[in-house]
């Protein structure tokens, strides 16, 4: 089947199987492998994508019920060489380390940071559960995106 | 220390590799794709112990399949063990077979029984739904009691025992001496829960057979490339060095379990000369839970023997250690030589004796993982220390004051083979008790009392051995291998450098900090370095990155290259300025005639190098390239005190850690900030082993905690901010005085969140409770602690 999305900008139609996942279709037909897979049943957020304004796991949705929408990625919150401020805040806070789980979380944290500009830590550390990171025991992730926020504007 | 600017030793520079990981540019190996390459889905045993047939007809002719392997194609060698460790008796320990593909006989749940290469995935995972396996099962062997006495049979026939060895260090008799003698004795058992590594990136490999030149490429979710070339290579597949890459790009994390050679390595760099085409396979979360190696799995009984006030007198412990099904990588060495060598810890204890039985069972098989067999160690004697502490009326600060290894006493032998160079383990003590605000505890903990709330606190005063090296040590003790590590620093013709190292890093940050031993020592600037790692064809060679040994061995390496080209660049900066070389000094990345004002740069001397017209040509031969072997004296030996406070609520025995204190000594830091961020990452999985993980397998041999919803992943709000710190003595035996920081997070929190649990709960008369400490297990605890009384 056809589907069509802009994808940080740019719009693309592609022909896929119907049971493609949105995460396949990113990192395997867009070759945007900054998206990541780090599970088989929706739970660690290493695949967090922006889909429509919302942080959602591309992982658990199929690339057919993107079709008409608008998805950013990883790949395309930095403009140019301008880190957005939550990666900027990452890599200020040491808030990665292996960096396999980074473009999940900064995907994810953007959308909390953005919907609760004034957030505070309890609700950072609530709001990063679907959110796994195996290297920093979250510490410099929550520190990071502290940060963030008040850069963001909260 | 000379401050090397702002980007030498001891600032906190922010990391040069961020940035590609920031804008999802990472190199993992999954992002990579070959030309012309197939898919790979392994299919998996979903018996325990069977002995099995299949039948691949249908699949074979399945849409897109290009050949499927069965374990009698695969005519390789066994799948190699890289310590051997002997029995008390002497004879060598039981090594079974252990082919990459199952050939009849499946062993545990995950164990590869056929290859399915296929055009894409999806069409490997379709055919493999028609293959039909027929299984013949035989009774399953998990418990290790049970395995010990042979009870349900044995997991390899051929070796006749379910016992791989029955080993010991130590003196029993003057051990059973001293307790027979003593004032006070304690006693507990424990078990270290298995535990499931879990690094974010899954494993996954491509092998790439070019069959115009005969050369083997793999590239491979590796800590530790060169490694897996000499295992693959040399003992499975008999392929020379000269012919085979491997390739470990950015790896997404490791914890030890990407250290080992998998059969999957083998698999794909195999397949990809019999197809001639490339061949790739990624594990997804659930194939990793049944075929990563996991880790722990301990089953101990600890005897300390006190006099009356207190003093160590004699430790004997006896632990039953769990293997799998087959011996992984360094499966054998973690139960004995990281184990039990660190039982004295910080403490004066004058006898110690250990006996070690390692056990296979219808399980994954189980190898390091993060602090590996120090976790252990430590588990038990700050488990004992405690409940000691407690049986006496002793304050657990004073317990650990009076046993511990004064600083005037280094370097200090200890019982159990080790003999530690420095440290100062009342100092890291008094630090955390500062940092913990544990003058406030009983504040805190009447404050929780009001609310109906139970609140405890932990200790941990713990030490580990790390940066593993000493190829004549580790050889005599059994290892296959040496430990040493290779660096090669290239100093270019306009002066920018770039460093060749064997460690590896996989989160641990070396872009960075090795950049700044060089800006450190060569005066120039990080920007002007590159650290290159991971490939076999560009780095001389490497041991790789495990047991916190990057730094102090791979640093070492790095200084030691450093040195040489210092050495050169002095010759031929006093040739082109007409001075003697021992009039030369680098000050700043200058090298200057001492008392002049006459001096050259790195890069005037590095350009000089490499055109070289006016040059020293009878001396010395041009270029700026020098290459180092390290191999250390001893092992380092961190060393600190963790400090845990819980509060519990009783009704529901749900435990929050509310503060989580850590001061370590991990000698010389030369970045702060990545040295907390280590600390960070340890404390949370020791904090999950302790209060979360648990990797269970019911009677039937099937993992019940396969997935992230049965294996319990901590998560940020299972975490407060911890409190981090550190006191300083100095490595005696490597230049930079460093030690090593990736494990000891991991090593010394358990226990003290366990402690801090058992104190919340000691009103009750609870005095034990097991890892993982659920809300379930506490809440039975409170419960049963309340019927008693
Ligand atoms: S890969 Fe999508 S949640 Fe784990
Ligand atoms: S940085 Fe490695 S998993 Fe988060």
């Amino acid at each position: 089947m056809e589907i069509s999305v802009k994808i940080n900008g740019k719009d693309i139609k592609a022909d896929i199987k119907p049971n493609t996942l949105l995460s396949t279709f990113i990192r395997e037909h867009l070759n945007l492998t900054g998206t990541h897979i780090g599970c088989d049943t929706s739970q660690c957020g290493a695949c967090a994508i922006h889909l429509n304004g919302d942080a959602v796991k591309s992982c658990a949705i199929l690339a057919a019920q993107a079709d008409g929408s608008e998805i950013t990625t990883i790949e395309g919150i930095a403009s140019g060489d301008k880190l957005h401020p939550m990666q900027q805040a990452f890599h200020e806070n040491h808030g990665l380390q292996c960096g396999y789980c980074t473009p999940g979380m900064v995907m994810s944290s953007i959308k909390l940071v953005e919907n609760n500009p004034n957030i505070s830590e309890d609700e950072i550390r609530k709001g990063l559960e679907g959110n796994i990171c195996r290297c920093t025991g979250y510490h410099n992730i929550v520190k990071s995106i502290k940060q963030a926020a008040s850069v963001m504007g909260g | 220390m000379p401050d090397g600017g702002s980007t030498g030793i001891g600032a906190s520079v922010k990391r040069k590799e961020d940035y590609r990981f920031l804008v999802g540019q990472g190199n993992y190996t999954d992002d990579i794709n070959r030309p012309n390459q197939t898919y790979t889905y392994m299919l998996r045993s979903s018996s325990a112990h069977a002995k099995f047939s299949l039948d691949i007809t249908k699949a074979s002719e399945a849409d897109g399949v290009v050949k499927i392997f069965v374990g009698t194609d695969m005519d390789v060698g066994s799948i190699p063990c890289g310590w051997q460790v002997d029995s008390k008796d002497g004879t060598p320990m039981r090594e079974p077979a252990h082919p990459p593909i199952a050939k009849d006989k499946v062993r545990y749940v995950g164990e590869i029984i056929a290859v399915i290469i296929a055009e894409t995935l999806e069409d490997a995972k379709n055919a493999a739904e028609l293959i039909d396996v027929n299984y013949e099962d035989i009774p399953v062997i998990i418990d290790m009691q049970e395995a010990l006495n042979n009870a349900n049979g044995l997991v390899h026939d051929e070796i006749e025992s379910n016992v791989c060895y029955d080993w010991e260090i130590g003196d029993s008799e003057a051990v059973d001496k001293a307790i027979s003698e003593a004032a006070h004795i304690t006693t507990l058992d424990v078990r270290n829960n298995r535990l499931i590594p879990n690094a974010m990136e899954t494993r996954s490999a491509i092998g790439d057979y070019e069959h115009s030149t005969g050369q083997y490429t793999l590239y491979t979710t590796s800590q530790n490339p060169h490694v897996i070339r000499l295992l693959m290579g040399a003992f499975v597949l008999g392929l020379p060095e000269h012919k085979l890459r491997v390739i470990a790009p950015d790896v997404g994390g490791g914890f030890g379990s990407k250290i080992f050679h998998y059969a999957e390595e083998s698999i794909v760099t195999w397949a990809s000369n019999q197809i001639r085409r490339p061949v790739k396979w990624t594990s997804d979360r659930s194939e990793a839970f049944i075929s990563d190696a996991h880790g722990r799995d301990h089953v101990t009984s600890v005897k300390l023997a006190l006099d009356k006030d207190g003093k160590f007198l004699a430790l004997k412990v006896d632990t039953l250690a769990n293997m799998g099904a087959y011996l992984s990588t360094f499966a054998s060495s973690v139960p004995t030589y990281l184990y039990a060598t660190l039982l004295a810890g910080t403490y004066t204890t004058p006898a110690i004796h250990c006996n070690v039985k390692s056990i296979f069972t219808n399980t994954v098989p189980v190898d390091a993982y993060r602090g590996a067999g120090r976790p252990e160690a430590t588990y038990l004697i700050e488990r004992i220390v405690d409940k000691a502490a407690r049986e006496m009326g002793i304050s657990q600060v004073d317990i650990r004051r009076k046993n511990f290894i004064p600083v005037d006493a280094f370097p200090y032998q200890t019982p159990v083979a080790l003999q530690y160079d420095s440290g100062n383990y009342n100092a890291t003590l008094d630090a955390a008790l500062k940092k913990a605000d544990y003058d406030g505890f009983e504040a805190r903990k009447a404050a929780s009392a009001k609310k109906g709330m139970l609140r405890g606190i932990g200790f941990s005063t713990y030490l580990e051995a790390c940066g593993i090296a000493p190829s004549a040590v580790v050889g005599s003790l059994g290892a296959r291998a040496g430990l040493f590590e290779c660096a090669e620093v290239r100093v270019h013709p306009t002066g920018s450098v770039t460093v060749f190292t064997g460690s590896h890093s996989h989160g641990q940050g070396h872009e960075t900090t090795f950049a700044q031993l060089v800006s450190e020592k060569l005066g120039i600037s990080t920007d002007m370095v590159e650290i290159s790692h991971g490939d076999t064809n560009n780095i001389p060679f490497g041991m790789g990155t495990y047991g916190s040994r990057s730094l102090a061995v791979g640093g070492e390496a790095i200084v030691k290259a450093m040195d040489k080209v210092i050495a050169k660049a002095k010759k031929i900066a006093a040739h082109i300025m007409e001075a003697s070389a021992d009039d030369i000094e680098l000050n700043n990345g200058n090298f200057e005639i001492a008392g002049t004002d006459k001096s050259m740069s790195l890069a005037d001397i590095s350009l000089a190098a490499y055109v070289p017209h006016n040059y020293p040509h009878e001396e010395l031969e041009p270029g700026l390239d020098e290459k180092a072997f390290y191999d250390p004296l001893n092992f380092t030996y961190p060393g600190g005190c963790h400090i845990c406070e819980v509060e519990i609520n009783p009704n529901t025995g749900e435990v929050k850690v509310e503060g989580m204190t850590a001061v370590d000594d991990v000698g010389k830091v030369i970045n702060p900030m990545i040295v907390e961020g280590q600390i960070h990452g340890g404390l949370a999985q020791g904090i999950g082993q302790a209060l979360l993980e648990n990797a269970a397998y019911d009677s039937n041999g099937q993992l019940l905690s396969g997935s992230y919803m049965d294996y319990a992943m901590p998560r940020a709000d299972n975490f407060v901010d911890f409190k981090v710190g550190n006191e300083v003595t100095l490595c005696t035996h490597n230049s930079l005085g460093v030690k090593g920081c990736g494990e000891v997070g991991a090593i010394g929190s358990p226990p003290a969140v366990i402690n801090a649990v058992v104190d919340a709960l000691s009103e009750l008369g609870v005095d034990d409770i097991s890892m993982p400490a659920t809300s379930e297990k506490v809440w039975s605890a409170i419960n049963n602690a309340k019927n008693k009384n």
